[in-house]
């Protein structure tokens, strides 16, 4: 009996997370929607801002991981590829895997760590030392005003991240390819992207998309529940970057099955 | 004499899980005056004090503020009303990331058409009345406790509110600097006809600055009156707070089990 206890309460607290993570997302779009014609929109430079920090500050992190993953995928698969004599195709297994799928990914979740933790962690300490409380007073909404400029931030940095990703990870592969595969540049250029369609493109930046409300209303939320100090606003950060990475991985699978089942 | 009542609770009660911290708290302040509410620590004053701001709700009873019952407002009017208070925070919660100019002037910024030039120069009208102007541009991680809390109390007037809520204005503060802003909220609450409603448990600031008192005690009150009425209470509790003195019918201990049955268990 007390386990079953456990485990209700357990699916009830989730549920109830669910649902206030929402009703936040819906907050916020309600004010995104509806601050224009109230004359409320978000401040632009406290956007700017926001932008320089996700975007800029995330640049040579992001560079850093995509670079070598375009190398690691050019080695793991030339080393299959090679038995078959089909090293060119090392070309496009780079360039399409990562605009499909570790682009995305792996940039999501470098930026989880880095700016939904920074998020999760200054939203926290705000709400330990009443600022939050002080805004609400003054008649201004944490959400117009905190939440909107970082969810808006990450949602045009990160999927222009991820295309810089792209590209860089595709370079570390061309690297592979034409130093150590000894294939001609050229030739390794036109496969890598003759095999890529626009749609593994679009398909790459709908997740990103998605990646990218998930960090920014994730750790808007954490920082916004915090309660207790000191050791609350460690806990929020650490459960907005878990709960983040737990996110990206099972909407990156749900997304995929949907591309994947959509195309047949 | 009929005075106007700007703000009035009507037997409001609130509940933490399953502990009463207001258990049925009554009162009524008047237009103008400095009202305190004083009690112990976790008495429940800061509970109150929030649920007059609109940040926690009552679970039952009612709040009228400038004649508004706070349960019946939607949210634009309950902004609109919102404008018309200020508050000072225990913590001061100035906004970090922002200057001490940015913090006072957010307000107006955010509320009002004044163009910049407007806004500065009240800026620097409300940071001459905490004595901080020149300050401007300092961020508050650069400035003392004091300071702090009179940028706070700068930026709780920059809307020229109705009435003004401090919590706790002088904990933590040198006998100085808790003089010093003592007079300002007596300065303020005389030269700008300001409501203002302040908890503390400092006494020396209960006495030097109140027209009213109320003393709150497990989530009631236990009585109200002027400052002299409040000085020469025949209650014992509160002539036990006003002396400071452990002993008393308050009880210190708040422990429910018995002593010496823990011990041995």
């Amino acid at each position: 009996m007390n386990f079953l206890d456990k485990i209700g309460s357990l699916i009830i607290g989730t549920g109830q997370h669910v649902i206030n993570v929402l009703a936040l997302f819906f907050e916020t779009l309600f004010w995104l929607a509806i601050g224009p014609f109230k004359k409320k929109i978000a401040k632009r430079d406290s956007i700017f801002f926001q932008m320089v920090f996700t975007g800029i500050g995330s640049l040579i992190i992001a560079f850093f991981v995509a670079f070598f993953t375009g190398i690691v995928i050019a080695m793991q698969s030339a080393y299959q590829l090679s038995r078959f004599g089909a090293n060119i195709y090392v070309a496009p297994m780079v360039s399409v895997g990562l605009a499909r799928e570790l682009g995305p990914v792996l940039t999501a979740l470098v930026v989880a760590g880095r700016v939904g933790a920074a998020i999760a962690a200054e939203l926290g300490t705000m709400k330990v030392t009443e600022q939050i409380e002080a805004l609400e007073t003054m008649a201004l909404s944490p959400v117009r005003f905190l939440v909107i400029p970082r969810f808006l931030a990450l949602l045009v940095m990160l999927p222009c991240l991820t295309i810089f990703a792209d590209i860089i990870g595709i370079f570390g592969g061309f690297l592979v390819g034409v130093f150590n595969l000894h294939l001609d540049p050229y030739r390794y250029i036109t496969f890598s992207f003759k095999f890529m369609e626009w749609k593994d493109v679009w398909t790459g930046l709908v997740k990103s998309v998605t990646f990218a409300i998930i960090i920014s209303i994730i750790g808007c939320y954490m920082g916004l529940r915090t309660k207790g100090g000191a050791e609350g606003v460690g806990k929020a950060t650490t459960l907005s970057v878990v709960t983040s990475f737990i996110l990206i991985i099972l909407f990156d699978c749900i997304l995929t099955g949907i591309f994947y089942f959509s195309q047949k | 004499m009929d005075k106007e009542v700007v703000i009035k609770s009507e037997n409001v009660i609130k509940n933490f899980g399953d502990r009463t911290v207001l258990d049925g708290v009554s009162l009524e302040v008047y237009k103008g005056e400095t009202f305190v509410i004083m009690g112990g620590s976790g008495c429940g004053k800061s509970t109150f004090l929030r649920h007059l701001t609109g940040a926690l709700k009552p679970d039952s009873g009612k709040i009228y503020l400038l004649g508004k019952d706070l349960n019946l407002l939607n949210e634009d009017e309950m902004d609109n009303l919102k404008k018309k208070i200020g508050m000072s925070f225990q913590s001061a919660a100035l906004f970090d990331s922002m200057t001490v100019g940015e913090n006072v002037s957010l307000p107006l910024k955010e509320h009002t058409k004044l163009g910049k030039s407007v806004i500065d120069i009240v800026v620097k009208m409300k940071l001459e009345l905490v004595g901080l102007r020149g300050f401007e541009d300092l961020m508050p991680s650069q400035l003392s406790g004091g300071m702090r809390k009179r940028v706070a109390l700068a930026r709780a007037i920059t809307m020229d509110p109705e009435i003004v809520f401090y919590d706790e204005p002088t904990a933590g503060l040198d006998p100085i600097v808790a003089g010093v802003i003592d007079k300002l909220i007596l300065d303020l609450s005389k030269k700008l006809s300001i409501t203002s409603v302040v908890v503390t448990h400092d006494m020396k600031s209960v006495f030097s600055i109140a027209d009213r008192v109320a003393m709150l005690y497990e989530g009631r009150v236990l009585e109200v009156g002027t400052s002299d009425e409040i000085r020469n209470s025949k209650n014992p509790m509160v002539q036990q707070f006003i002396s400071g003195s452990p002993d008393g019918p308050i009880r210190f201990f708040q422990q429910k089990d018995d002593y010496l049955e823990q011990l041995i268990k």
